[in-house]
C-alpha cells in the first residue's frame, strides 16, 4: 500500500494547510493506536497527526472502528496498544474526566431528567463554576446554537434537532481543546443536516476548538471536513483534503467510497515524465494519464476516470489516439442539475458519464441508442495499483 | 372500505374496552365489594348475636324499618390511645423497615445489575431463593436464631463479646429484622428491573463532562432509579404496615402494631364493627402512599417512553 499522505495536494496554501508544514507540531497524535475487543480487531495500528484548529473528519463504512477510535480519543475505551497525545501531553491512561476533550454521542445522551440549561451547564458545573458566571456561560452557549428561551424545558418536549444542539452545546461548553462527534448528523433530515452542517462549521470557525468528525457520509465529510481520513478494516487507507482524496484516490476502495467512479482493468505500456500510456483491452483503447501513479512500465494498473469528467458527442473529437471510447447509448437518467448516461462500450462493459444541464432546454443533444464518442483529459485518469 | 374500517374500529373499541374492563372487573369483585362489606359493618353496632353486628337497615327491637348508622366506632377509635398508639407504631415500625430495606437492597440490586450476565441470573435467583421456603417457617428459623439460647448469642457469648444472653427476640429490634429480611426482594426485585437498563451513554457523557465515578452515580445513576426506589418503597412500606405474624411472633408487648390490635379485636373481644373500622381507616392511611405511587409509575412510563 502506498503510504497514504504521500501525493501532494493539488493548490499548497502553506498558512491554512498545517498538515504541509514539515515544523509544525500536530495537536493531537497518534502512535500505533490499536484496540481489539477478545480478539477481534477492532482499530488496527492507526497513526494520525491532527492540527490546532483542524475540523477532521474520519470516514468509513459501518463496523469499521470509527467509534472505536473516537471513544479511544476520549478515554472511554482503553487502547490495547498505542499512544495518544494531546497538545504534547501523554493521555493514554488519563480518565475521560481528566481529558481537555469531550464527545458529542451519536444518540445525544441528553440527561432526560435535567433540563436544557442543567445539561448545558453540567460540564461547567463539574468544574466547579456556580452562580451568575454559570448562568452568563450557558445563556451565551444557548444563544451560539440558537436554543434561546427553552432554558427550562426538558428533553422530552424538544425535537430531535434541538436535542442535538443541545448536545452540542453541553460538548462545547468546557471549550475542550478536542471536540469529538460521533455522527453528529445522522438523525436529522436531510435539509437540517446541510444547514446544521454549515452552522457547525461556523461555530468550529468562531471558537477555534479543532474537531474530529466521524461520519459514514462522504458528501457530509467533504462539505465538513479540512482533511479526511479513510478508514477501512480498522485501518487508515488514505488521508487527505475532501479535493485529494476525490480527485487523487490512493486505490480502489477509496475511488468508490467517494461517488461514482469508472474503472478499467489496463496494463502500463510507457512512462515518461509528465505522462504514461496505457494499455487497456477493457476500455478498447489506448489510455492516456498525466502520471503514472508511481507505477513502471509493465505494471497491471486500474485507470480511474469520474463521470463528469467524461465529455460525451455524437461526433468524433478532434484530439485523437487515446482517452476516446466508442458506445452506445445504453440508459439515460435525467435529474434537473445534470443527466447521467450510462453507455455501453465494444467491450461490453457499461461506462457512466454526468453532464451538467447549463441551458435550459427541452431537446437533447445526445437520446437513447445514439451513437456516441466518450472522451477526457490526460489529467482526468487516475492509475491505480490496487 | 367504509363499512370494513367502521367494523374494525368497533372490534378494535370492544378489544379495547375489554382490556380495561378484566382489571376494573377484579377490582370490583375482590377489593371494592369486599371493602364496601367491610365499611359496611363498621358503621353498625356490636352485638352478641349471629351475625354479631346490628343490621344497616331493618327493624330493631320492634321499632320500625329504619337505618341504623353510627359512627361510634370511629369516634372510639380516637378516643381510645390504644389504636392512635397502634396506628403510629406501624407506620413507624413500616417507615424504619422501608429505609433500612432500601440501605440494604439498594446496593444490593445495583452489584447484580452491573455483575456479569451468567451471575445475574444466579444472584436473582438467590434473592428470590427464600419464597420457596413457607414464611412462617423462615420466621420461626429466626425466633430460634434470636433466643436466649439462640445461635446468635452462643456465638456472642463464645466470641466473649457479651458476658450473658443479649435479649433480641420479642423486641422491636427482632420485629424489623423480620421484616427486612422478609420484604427485601421486594424492594430488590423493582429497583433491578430499574438499575439493570443501564444508561451506559448517559454515565459515559458524566463522565466525558468531568464527573468523577460517585458523581456519576449521585448525578445520574440515582436520579434515573428514583421511579425503582418509589417502586420498591412502597412494596415494602404498604404490607409492612399491617403485618401481622412478624411482629406477633417476634416481637414483645410494645410492639403493638395494627395487625395485632385488629385480630385482637376481631378474635378476642368479637367486635366486629370496632374491627372493621380499624381496617376502614387502615385503608385510607394506606391509599396515600398508593396514590403517590401511582404518580410515580406514570411519570416512569412516560419517561420510558
Ligand atoms: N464493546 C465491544 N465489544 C465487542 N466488540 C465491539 C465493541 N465495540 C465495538 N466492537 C466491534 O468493533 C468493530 C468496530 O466497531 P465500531 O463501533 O468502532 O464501528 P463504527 O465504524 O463506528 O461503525 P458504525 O458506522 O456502524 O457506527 C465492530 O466489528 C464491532 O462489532
Ligand atoms: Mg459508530
Amino acid at each position: 500500500m502506498p503510504d497514504p499522505e504521500s501525493r501532494p495536494p493539488a493548490r499548497p496554501q502553506p498558512s491554512r494547510r498545517p498538515w504541509e508544514d514539515r515544523e509544525a507540531a500536530p495537536f493531537v497524535r497518534l502512535e500505533g493506536l490499536s484496540k481489539s475487543f477478545n480478539g477481534t480487531v477492532a482499530v488496527d495500528h492507526v497513526d494520525l497527526h491532527i492540527y490546532r484548529g483542524e475540523l477532521f473528519a474520519i470516514l468509513g463504512g459501518s463496523g469499521c472502528g470509527k467509534t472505536t477510535l473516537l471513544r479511544m480519543l476520549a478515554g472511554l475505551e482503553i487502547p490495547t496498544s498505542g499512544r495518544i497525545f494531546i497538545d504534547g501531553t501523554d493521555m493514554t491512561n488519563v480518565p475521560p474526566y481528566e481529558r481537555p476533550v469531550n464527545i458529542m454521542f451519536q444518540s445525544y445522551a441528553v440527561f432526560p431528567h435535567m433540563t436544557v440549561e442543567q445539561n448545558v451547564g453540567y460540564g461547567l458545573k463539574k468544574e466547579g463554576v456556580a452562580g451568575a458566571e454559570l448562568k452568563q456561560r450557558v445563556t451565551e452557549m444557548l444563544e451560539l446554537v440558537r436554543l434561546g428561551g427553552l432554558e427550562k424545558r426538558k428533553p422530552d418536549q424538544l425535537s430531535g434537532g434541538q436535542q442535538q444542539r443541545v448536545a452540542l452545546a453541553r460538548a462545547l461548553i468546557k471549550r475542550p481543546k478536542v471536540l469529538l462527534l460521533d455522527e453528529p448528523l445522522a438523525a436529522l433530515d436531510r435539509k437540517l443536516r446541510e444547514h446544521t452542517q454549515f452552522e457547525l462549521m461556523n461555530i468550529q470557525d468562531r471558537l477555534g476548538i479543532t474537531f474530529v468528525v466521524v461520519t459514514h457520509d462522504q458528501e457530509e465529510a467533504m462539505t465538513l471536513a479540512t482533511r479526511i481520513a479513510v478508514m477501512d478494516a480498522g485501518r487508515f487507507v488514505q488521508i487527505g483534503t475532501p479535493t485529494h482524496v476525490y480527485e487523487f484516490p490512493c486505490n480502489r476502495f477509496v475511488a468508490d467510497f467517494f461517488g461514482t467512479i469508472n474503472l478499467f482493468a489496463s496494463r502500463v505500456t510507457q512512462v515518461e515524465s509528465g505522462t504514461c500510456r496505457v494499455q487497456s483491452d477493457e476500455a478498447g483503447a489506448d489510455i492516456a494519464s498525466g502520471d503514472a501513479g508511481g507505477q513502471a512500465a509493465g505494471a497491471e494498473v486500474w485507470i480511474a476516470v469520474r463521470p463528469e469528467k467524461i465529455s460525451i458527442s455524437r461526433e468524433a473529437p478532434v484530439v485523437g489516439g487515446f482517452n476516446v471510447l466508442k458506445g452506445v447509448v445504453w440508459d439515460f437518467g435525467y435529474q434537473g442539475n445534470r443527466s447521467i448516461y450510462r453507455v455501453k462500450i465494444a467491450s461490453g462493459k457499461i461506462v457512466q458519464v454526468s453532464t451538467q444541464n447549463r441551458v435550459r432546454s427541452d431537446a437533447r443533444a445526445v437520446e437513447w441508442d445514439d451513437e456516441v464518442f466518450l472522451s477526457w483529459d490526460p489529467n482526468s485518469s487516475v492509475v491505480l495499483a490496487e | 372500505m367504509r363499512p370494513a374500517s367502521a367494523g374494525r374500529a368497533t372490534h378494535d373499541r370492544l378489544w379495547r374496552a375489554w382490556v380495561i374492563a378484566a382489571p376494573f372487573a377484579w377490582l370490583i369483585v375482590l377489593f371494592l365489594i369486599p371493602f364496601v362489606l367491610v365499611f359496611k359493618i363498621s358503621l353498625a353496632d356490636p352485638i352478641l348475636g349471629q351475625p354479631p353486628f346490628t343490621p344497616l337497615f331493618g327493624a330493631v327491637e320492634g321499632a320500625q324499618g329504619s337505618w341504623h348508622v353510627t359512627f361510634d366506632n370511629y369516634r372510639f377509635l380516637f378516643a381510645d390511645n390504644l389504636y392512635l398508639y397502634s396506628y403510629l407504631k406501624s407506620l413507624k415500625v413500616a417507615f424504619i423497615s422501608t429505609v433500612l430495606c432500601l440501605a440494604v437492597g439498594y446496593p444490593m440490586a445495583y452489584g447484580i445489575a452491573r455483575a456479569a450476565r451468567p451471575w445475574r441470573h444466579i444472584l436473582l435467583l438467590l434473592v428470590i431463593l427464600p419464597f420457596w421456603t413457607s414464611f412462617l417457617l423462615r420466621v420461626y428459623a429466626w425466633m430460634g436464631m434470636l433466643g436466649k439460647q439462640g445461635l446468635v448469642n452462643t456465638l456472642l457469648l463464645q466470641a466473649g463479646l457479651v458476658d450473658e444472653p443479649v435479649s433480641m427476640l420479642y423486641t422491636d429490634f427482632a420485629v424489623y429484622i423480620g421484616i427486612v429480611y422478609t420484604y427485601l426482594p421486594f424492594m430488590i426485585l423493582p429497583l433491578y428491573a430499574n438499575l439493570e437498563r443501564r444508561h451506559r451513554d448517559l454515565h459515559e457523557v458524566a463522565a466525558d463532562l468531568g464527573a468523577r465515578p460517585l458523581a456519576v452515580f449521585l448525578d445520574v445513576t440515582l436520579p434515573l432509579s428514583i421511579p425503582g426506589i418509589i417502586a420498591g418503597c412502597m412494596l415494602v412500606f404498604i404490607p409492612a404496615i399491617g403485618e401481622f405474624v412478624i411482629p406477633a411472633l417476634l416481637g414483645g408487648p410494645e410492639t403493638l402494631m395494627i395487625g395485632r390490635t385488629l385480630y385482637d379485636e376481631f378474635f378476642f373481644n368479637r367486635d366486629w364493627p370496632l374491627s372493621s373500622a380499624v381496617a376502614t381507616v387502615l385503608v385510607f392511611i394506606l391509599v396515600l402512599p398508593i396514590m403517590v405511587f401511582q404518580h410515580y409509575q406514570v411519570k416512569e412510563t412516560r419517561m420510558v417512553s
